[in-house]
């Protein structure tokens, strides 16, 4: 059911002025989201440490005809990046003559929890690695083949194909490999420092204004366990280094680099936000 | 020849007026809060109400709808709710205090509050390098702000 609760303000001046501001109802919908039948965890308990009890899908936060386009892969425009993901995966390329397919054989099988345990630790490289990165790696060490240029088209659909293979798994990445824990505290310390001229950290909007209305925004947790998402308003994927540039632009700063040290970290840290939430890949938002 | 020669009499006469319209803009470091209030205009130029309107609702400029509903603004969509509807809000705080408030909430409500400085130059770390030195309203926008503010009674 959706709630209609208007925070009582607007509530107030409609009744005035007999006009249609597009309101304000606060809370995150109580509805449960079924992809073609299996049941998505949108709630759950918060990890210790923080700073919610519950954390919360980014679903619960649209309008009922974004939510119901996720919930019917036949009518989810994302789900053509996945179609296309599947394809390139099975795709020879490089100078080694491998697709990934030829090591890895049946994706549901061996890429099963992939979508719900990135980003790892990566020894090589002394660092977190994402989907994207883990993608690259195989690229260029395992298939011979160029690595893929930031948010060309092929990264983003193997990437939505791979995490979809996880749809329905709680996301759950393991602290204890390497340095995560480091990067962890980083991306913390990122996540609530101010940017730009705007002076906003992601906490100014994803938790400090958590249910409230950003103009026509209704502001979520900012949780990552949708991407790659389909967008309405570009009418395409958007994958989740893309996302954060972009909320970070809005801040009227510096955009990092889509990889770079920083946003690494703040995935690590803005994934374990997200913690028991039901991969969602690829999600629908507005 | 001679209007070459006129030039840069020109220029100096012009650099001349410009210093004297900015002698009267107080420079953002140097706006005083005091009480909770400042006290003293930002520009020579006393505030229009019109334009404060079109300023706080531009999403360019003030973009005050973002995060206030303010039922006068009836014609514009999309209302936010991240800070208290401004109807009457002329009532609560004095001019002074609402140039404070636009100026630089967080003198005003504490260091946490979401609400951007509007006339300040402390802002985040890595603000977007054509906008280094600026302030996300003008002096006189400020001013045109804080009057229609002064509008909102109840
Ligand atoms: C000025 C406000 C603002 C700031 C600051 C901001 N965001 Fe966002 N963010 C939004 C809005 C608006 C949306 C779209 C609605 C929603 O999902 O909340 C969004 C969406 C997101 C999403 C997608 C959520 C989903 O379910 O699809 C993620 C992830 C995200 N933000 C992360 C961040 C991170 C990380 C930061 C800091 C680097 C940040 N945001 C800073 C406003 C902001
Ligand atoms: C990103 C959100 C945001 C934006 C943008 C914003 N404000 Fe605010 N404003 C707030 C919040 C939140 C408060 C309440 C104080 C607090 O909790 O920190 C507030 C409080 C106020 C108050 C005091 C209201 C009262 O009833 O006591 C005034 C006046 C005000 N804002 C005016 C403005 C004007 C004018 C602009 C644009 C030039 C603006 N605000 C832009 C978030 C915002």
């Amino acid at each position: 059911m959706e709630k209609l609760a208007l925070a009582a303000g607007t509530a107030l001046c409609l009744a005035i002025t007999g006009v249609v501001i597009v309101t304000a109802s606060a809370d995150p919908v109580d509805d449960t989201l079924e992809i073609d039948g299996a049941e998505m965890i949108t709630r759950a308990p918060a990890p210790e440490g923080h700073p919610f009890d519950e954390v919360m899908s980014g679903w619960l936060f649209r309008e009922a005809e974004t939510r119901a386009t996720q919930e019917d892969s036949f009518e989810n425009p994302g789900m053509l990046a996945v179609e296309r993901g599947a394809e390139l995966w099975e795709t020879v390329e490089g100078t080694a003559g491998q697709s990934c397919a030829s090591c890895h054989q049946d994706a549901s099988v061996t890429m099963a929890n992939v979508g719900a345990t990135f980003p790892r630790w990566d020894a090589d490289s002394g660092k977190p690695i994402n989907v994207e990165g883990q993608i690259n790696k195989c690229r260029v060490e395992n298939m011979g083949a160029e690595p893929y240029a930031f948010d060309a088209e092929p990264q983003v659909s193997l990437t939505a194909f791979l995490k979809h293979q996880s749809l329905g798994k709680p996301v759950a990445i393991d602290l204890s490999e390497g340095e995560m824990q480091e990067w962890w505290e980083k991306g913390k310390d990122l996540y609530y420092t101010r940017t730009g001229q705007l002076d906003f950290s992601c906490s100014s909007c994803h938790e400090a204004s958590m249910g409230k209305y950003i103009r026509a925004d209704h502001l979520s947790q900012g949780q990552v366990n949708g991407f790659p998402t389909y967008r309405f308003n570009t009418g395409g994927m958007v994958s989740l280094h893309n996302r954060f540039r972009g909320c970070i632009r809005d801040t009227r700063a510096e955009m990092p680099a889509a990889f770079s040290d920083e946003l690494m970290a703040l995935e690590t840290y803005v994934t374990w936000r997200g913690t028991g939430l039901s991969v969602e890949t690829p999600a629908v938002r507005q | 020849m001679l209007s070459e020669l006129a030039k840069p009499v020109m220029a100096a006469a012009f650099v001349l007026a410009a210093v004297q319209a900015s002698a009267q803009e107080v420079a953002p470091a140097d706006v005083k809060i005091a009480d909770y209030a400042v006290a003293e205009p930002l520009t020579g130029t006393s505030g229009d109400a019109v334009e404060g309107a079109k300023t706080f609702a531009n999403r360019g400029l003030g973009n005050c709808l973002a995060c206030h509903a303010v039922s006068a603004l009836e014609t514009e969509q999309f209302h936010g709710n991240v800070g208290p509807a401004l109807d009457g809000v002329a009532d609560r705080w004095s001019a002074d205090e609402l140039r404070a408030i636009v100026v630089d909430a967080k003198q005003i409500f504490s260091e946490e509050t979401v609400m951007p400085a509007f006339y300040s130059l402390d802002y985040g770390i890595t603000p977007r390098k054509d906008l280094v030195g600026k302030t996300i309203l003008t002096a006189q926008q400020v001013e045109d702000v804080v009057a229609y503010l002064a509008t909102l009674k109840e």
